[in-house]
This record gives C-alpha cells, structure tokens and sequence, in this order.
C-alpha cells in the first residue's frame, strides 16, 4: 500500500538541505486536518524537516483506507502514525501532536520506540470525560451534544465534493479552493473519530513515557483546562509544562509565535 | 374634472415621504440594536465587546454581566463548545469568515436556543486579527424541520435495514424450506416403500410382472398391489384401489396392506380375507364415523393336479375382474360374484371364484385406472372393459412381461388422458420350452394362427 498517498504525507525543510535538527512530525488531532499547523510551519521548517500527514479519514487521506474496526480506538491512529515512520525511515524523530494526537503519539512510541525520541504534546488531555478523583471537564452527554452538532454541520463535506477534495492528493489546490474544506469530513467517519477521542482514556499510558517531553497548554482552553496539562506534566516525570499566554483549544492557530517559539527551545535543549 | 393616470394622487405621495423619512431618522445605532438578528463583537480571545440588544433579549442575559466579562463559549452549550473549538474557531482563523454554522446558546434561564452562526475577522492595517463580527440568527423552526428531516433519515435507515433483516429471514426461512422438503422426499420415499413391494419376489416355476403409476407428485398412490409366499408351494398376491389420493390414502393403503397380508396368513381363504379386511377398515374408519373404504382383488396360487398347471383362488370388494390371456390366443374375463367396496358395510359378502393356469395362460390384475384411462381426440370416452378385452385378445397368448409391456405402451399412448393412479400386476405359467424360448419371442405366434 501507498502510505504517503493514504496519509496525504508532506515532506518540506530548510532549502536544499537536511536541516541541522531532528525530523519533526507534525499530527493534526480531532477536526480538521494537517493545515492546522500552516501558521508554525515556515518557522518550524526553517531549521527542521517537517513531515505533515492526515490521518485516514481525515483531509486528503484515501478514504478507501478507513475502516470503523480499526480507527474506533486510538491504536489505530497510532498505526498511521509508526506506519507514516517507517515509510519515512524515520528515527528519534520529534512527534508533536495536537489534543487527542498527544496520546496517540505516547501509543506510537510505545509501540515504536526507536522512531520517536521525543514528545511535544499540544493542549493535550488523557481522558476528556470527569471521573472518579479526576475532572476532564466534560460528562458523556456532553459528548453527545458534539455528535448532534456534528450531524447538524457537514462544514463542507458532501457526498459530490467528497471525492474533489479527496481524490486528488496530487492536485491539493483543488481542495483548498473549496470553504470549510480543512474541515471536510465525511459524517459517519467524523462520528467515529469524535468517540474514539472523546471516550477515551489514556491515563495509564502516560505513566511508562520516559521520553523528553514537552506539554503545551494555553491558559484558557474549555476542551483540555490547566488542572489537565498540570495532570499530564506530572505524570510524565520526564515533561516540561508550557503555558502560553493564549486563549482556545488552537495555540498553533491563535498564538502561533509563542507556540513555535516553545517547540524551537525544547528542540534546542534536546539536543 | 378627469385626473389623468400621469397625475401623482395628492394624498399618496404624503404618506410614502413619511414613511421615507421615518427610515431616514432610523439611527444606525438603532438599526444595529433593534436588527432581526443578534449582533456580537469579540476580541481575538472570544472576549465579549458588544452585543446587540435583540441577542441579549433572546439570550435574556443583562449587557453589563456578558460585556466584558464573559467570552463567545460561554453563550454556547457544552456540546456546543467542542464543536466551537475543534472546527470552528480553527476554521475561522484559517479562512478569516465562516458563515451558518449551527450551534446551540444557553439561555439566561437555562434554556437552549439553536441558532445560525456566521463571523467575520477584522484585520488592521498592517493584516493582523483585531477582532471578530458575528451574526447570530435564531434557528429554532428550522432546526426543528432539520432534526424532522434527519428523523425521517434515521427512520428510512431503519426501514432499510429492517427490510435486509426480512430479506436475511426470508432466505434462512427458504433455505429452512429446502432442508424440510429434502428430508419429507426422503421419508415420502421410505413411506412408499411400505405401500407396495420394492420388486416382486421370485416365485419358483412363475411368472409375475408389474407395472405402478402414481399420478400425485408426491407419489403416494392410492393403488397398492403385492405377491407374498403363505407356505412352501402357496402364495398370496392382492392388488387394489382405496379411495382418495395422497397422505390419507397412503394411511389407508398401509392398513389394508398389512391386515390382508396377517389376514392371508391367519386364514388364506381369498372371501375370508377380504371379509377380515372389510372388519378392519370398518371398525377403524366408517363406525367411527369417516367412512372410507378400498376396491380390492385378493388371491392364492397354488400347484394344480399336476406341476404344469396352477390353481388360483381369489375373490373380489368392488373392483374391476381379473382377465386371463390364455394359451390358446383367448382372453376372459374372470367372474367373481358378489364382492361389495370393502369397509363399507360391517358385514359384506365375498365370495372365491377359482380356475386353473395352464402353462402360457397369464392372469391380470388392473385397477380402474386403466379401464378408466380417457382415450379419443378430445379425451372424453373411457377406455373401458370391451376396448381392454378386445386389446387382451389381440395379444394373447403372452406371458405376464409380455402383457405388462404391451400395456404399458398403451398407457403411454394416453398421454394425458391417463390422469388417475394405475397398478398392474400379471402372473404367469411359463409356456413349454418349445413356446417360450426367450431367444425366439416371435415363437408364440404359432400357437395362436388366427393371428
């Protein structure tokens, strides 16, 4: 199989060069797609080769890929991702990874620890439902109420348009023309990422990380509050906690300088 | 005086300049606050600004506790904000405008407000966010029509999917079907072995042949036949009719089957029989109220005065006489008085007719089928006793094979005239070698030269 046209993956770096840092990995989360990283990415591929995918079912992906079995639990995602790498022939690479991709990259390294050398966890959360002696912030009809919305905004995708902005990873302008089309997802495939997310819980991965991590939180965000990054930063006795003076779930999209400026030390002090 | 169409009416054209002017006066601070729809500045950081007056109406919130102190999200409902979050605001950043995306507000009181959410960034000078314009309009009937429509969705989903489940029953339910049908042939066959005899029993210095035709497809006739040893040189043989078709004649046929076979054994006498049998069916089906009854020829073969010749005894309940072809090119008909449909009355008379089998003489047993067969162009004369008679001539002498054959091709040349079940069974003395040698059929001829 075609990984790099099933995962939409992009490659891009410093000009004619290797660049004189680690490989980054860029993973877009729950929602849109790897354009959520384009305000840090000149920054970032300045010094660094960046790898951008789209999870299938996700973006350009090849939706033909998808199944519900595999991509209904966060293993599958992680699958993409070690799949993504060992096309790439990636090593010790730097798997930055947005809200619920945060988790998928602790599975990812779990599974394939000689890929990934390092973790940069954006607004990330373990586990989004409160529980016993531990507050996510959200009950499960809350979760429902995101399907209903979901149901209600097709943001672009229809079944005409879907094969457009799906089927033409080699012509990607073809996608971009269309409104809401970062977002353009087909419903059911939608559904079942939004449960494999939002009904997960990660909490006992996080204890066995012992790569240098970075945990990026901003210091209003409804979907991962700080009393969650303080949870993830001291689960990871190896992590770093970053709070960013932005508001929302997106610092890579409201606060991109702060955030890049962020990833770049840590890459630095890796080193 | 007459006003000509171009002359403006005085009174008219007084009223549509006030009205103008009233829409002149509209402040735009007015129009902002009294717009149908809701009006809502944010900063960058979803921080409330300004609202209009109609969204905090709808929203039944104070303007000093939602300026300033509250942000975008915190209008929206729980559900409501992850979907602000994980698309909305990213897209909004992305694009700079996001129009009717449909979201939930919670209202003052707690109550929910759908409604269609379209914004806008406003960039400064040198192309940095400033803030955001959103327009809020109240969706409440259309959300109801769409949450109508995605019903209807989810019930034709329903439907769909419910007519596969009868789709899935109705093949298990066809194939459930076929197994029961496989197994019902297996047992109809089992079940029409017990009627009548699988082959006829080799039967020292005789001849026998017979020929079965079933006219249901399930093939349970109501014709049934049999030949059977009593002792060492006597046998037994019977063939007959019962009335009606399919399972409950082969219930019928069974019983009679088997009482006349103990019968024989019992007391082989052919009228005493016949009697034992009339007992049985009566008792069990008439008395009882559901009268049935059989036609039946019941006889013994046993050795003559000498080797060469047979001695049959046989008497007859309402079926049709035996015919005997004899050697010497005759055929007759074999009277056998008396004899009433057997099972009808509780005491019926049988009475034994007797003759004797040279060697060439053949005796046949038939059921009405035969007699009964309709023959013609248009099917609607029976074949009957003189056409049977005048055929049996025709052919004899001829040994019971011989006759069976001949038969058979007859009924074969009815076609579809032949609608009803038919048993034939012949039973035969060798002719003397000299007649019968089988490498010479056409040897027979000889004996009968009228020919």
């Amino acid at each position: 199989m075609d990984i790099r046209r099933r995962n939409n993956v992009t490659l891009t770096g410093p000009e004619g060069g290797e660049g004189d840092g680690p490989v980054v990995v860029l993973a877009h989360g729950f929602g849109c797609d790897q354009n959520m990283w384009r305000l840090i990415l000149p920054a970032l591929a300045r010094h660094h080769r960046v790898v951008l995918f789209d999870y299938v079912g996700s973006g350009a992906s090849d939706l033909s890929a998808w199944s519900e079995q595999r991509y209904s639990s966060l293993e599958g995602y992680a699958q993409d991702v070690v799949e993504v790498c060992d096309e790439l022939g990636l090593e010790q690479a730097v798997f930055v990874g947005h809200s619920v991709s945060a988790m998928v990259g602790v599975l990812a390294a779990q599974s394939a620890p000689e890929r990934i050398g390092s973790l940069v966890m954006v607004a990330p959360s373990p586990r989004y439902i409160d529980d016993e002696g531990y507050r996510g912030g959200f009950s499960e009809q809350d979760i429902e109420e995101l399907m209903a919305s979901l149901d209600a905004n097709y943001l672009g995708w229809s079944a005409a348009m879907a094969p457009v902005i799906m089927g033409n990873p080699d012509r990607p302008e073809l996608g971009q023309e269309l409104t809401n089309s970062f977002c353009a997802t087909d419903p059911d495939i939608a559904r079942v990422f939004a449960g494999a997310t939002f009904l997960s819980d990660s909490r006992e991965s996080l204890k066995s990380v012992n790569l240098p991590t970075l945990v990026l939180e901003c210091t209003q965000d409804v979907i991962a509050p700080r009393e969650v990054g303080a949870y993830v930063h001291a689960a990871i006795p190896t992590s770093r906690l970053v709070t960013l003076d932005a508001t929302g779930h997106c610092p890579q999209l409201s606060a991109p300088e702060a955030t890049v400026q962020a990833i770049l030390a840590f890459l630095q002090e890796a080193r | 005086m007459c006003r000509t169409a171009e002359e403006p009416e005085p009174d008219a054209d007084r009223g549509t300049d006030a009205a103008f002017s009233a829409l002149l006066e509209d402040s735009a601070e007015d129009l902002y606050e009294q717009a149908p729809c809701g009006y809502l500045s944010t900063l960058m950081d979803g921080t409330i600004a300004k609202a209009n007056a109609t969204l905090l109406g709808w929203l039944g919130l104070e303007r000093q506790a939602v300026v300033g102190r509250m942000r975008f999200t915190d209008l929206l409902t729980v559900g409501g904000k992850l979907y602000h979050e994980t698309h909305f605001a990213p897209l909004l950043r992305m694009q700079g405008e996001l129009g009717g995306i449909a979201l939930e507000m919670r209202t003052g009181s707690g109550d929910r407000l759908p409604v269609l959410v379209s914004s806008v960034v406003k960039y400064g000078s040198g192309g940095e966010p400033l803030l955001i314009r959103t327009t809020v309009f109240d969706a409440s009937d259309r959300r109801a029509y769409e949450a109508q429509l995605l019903r209807r969705r989810q019930e034709a989903e329903q439907a769909r999917a419910e007519a596969e489940r009868q789709r899935e029953r109705a093949e298990d339910a066809l194939r459930q079907a076929e197994s029961d049908r496989a197994r019902l042939t297996e047992a109809l066959a089992a079940l029409q072995q017990s009627l009548v005899p699988t082959s006829l029993p080799a039967v020292p210095d005789l001849e026998s042949a017979v020929y079965y035709h079933t006219a249901s497809p399930d093939r349970l006739g109501g014709d049934f036949y049999d030949l059977f040893p009593l002792d060492e040189d006597r046998w037994a043989f019977f063939l007959g009719d019962v009335c009606g078709k399919g399972p409950a004649a082969a219930s019928l046929t069974s019983l009679t089957r088997y009482t006349l076979r103990a019968a024989a054994l019992h007391d082989p006498e052919p009228a005493t029989t016949l009697a034992t049998l009339n007992t049985v069916l009566h008792e069990q089906y008439t008395a009882a109220g559901d009268p049935r009854y059989c036609t039946a020829v019941f006889g013994t073969i046993e050795p003559g005065h000498d080797r060469q010749h047979r001695t049959v005894r046989l008497a007859s309940g309402g079926h049709p006489p035996a015919l005997v072809l004899r050697a010497d090119g005759r055929a007759e008909f074999l009277a056998t008085p008396g004899g009433l449909l057997v099972g009808i009355l509780p005491d019926a008379p049988f009475t034994t007719a007797q003759t004797t089998l040279a060697p060439g003489d053949t005796l046949l047993l038939y059921t009405d089928g035969l007699t009964e067969a309709r023959t013609g162009p248009t099917r609607t004369s029976l074949f009957g006793d003189d056409a049977l008679h005048a055929f049996a001539t025709d052919h004899a002498p001829a040994g019971p094979q011989e006759v069976i054959t001949a038969l058979t091709g007859l009924l074969k040349s009815f076609g579809d005239g032949l609608d009803d079940d038919t048993a034939l069974l012949a039973l035969g003395v060798p002719a003397t070698r000299a007649t019968t040698a089988p490498t010479t059929p056409p040897a027979t001829n000889p004996t009968n030269p009228a020919r």
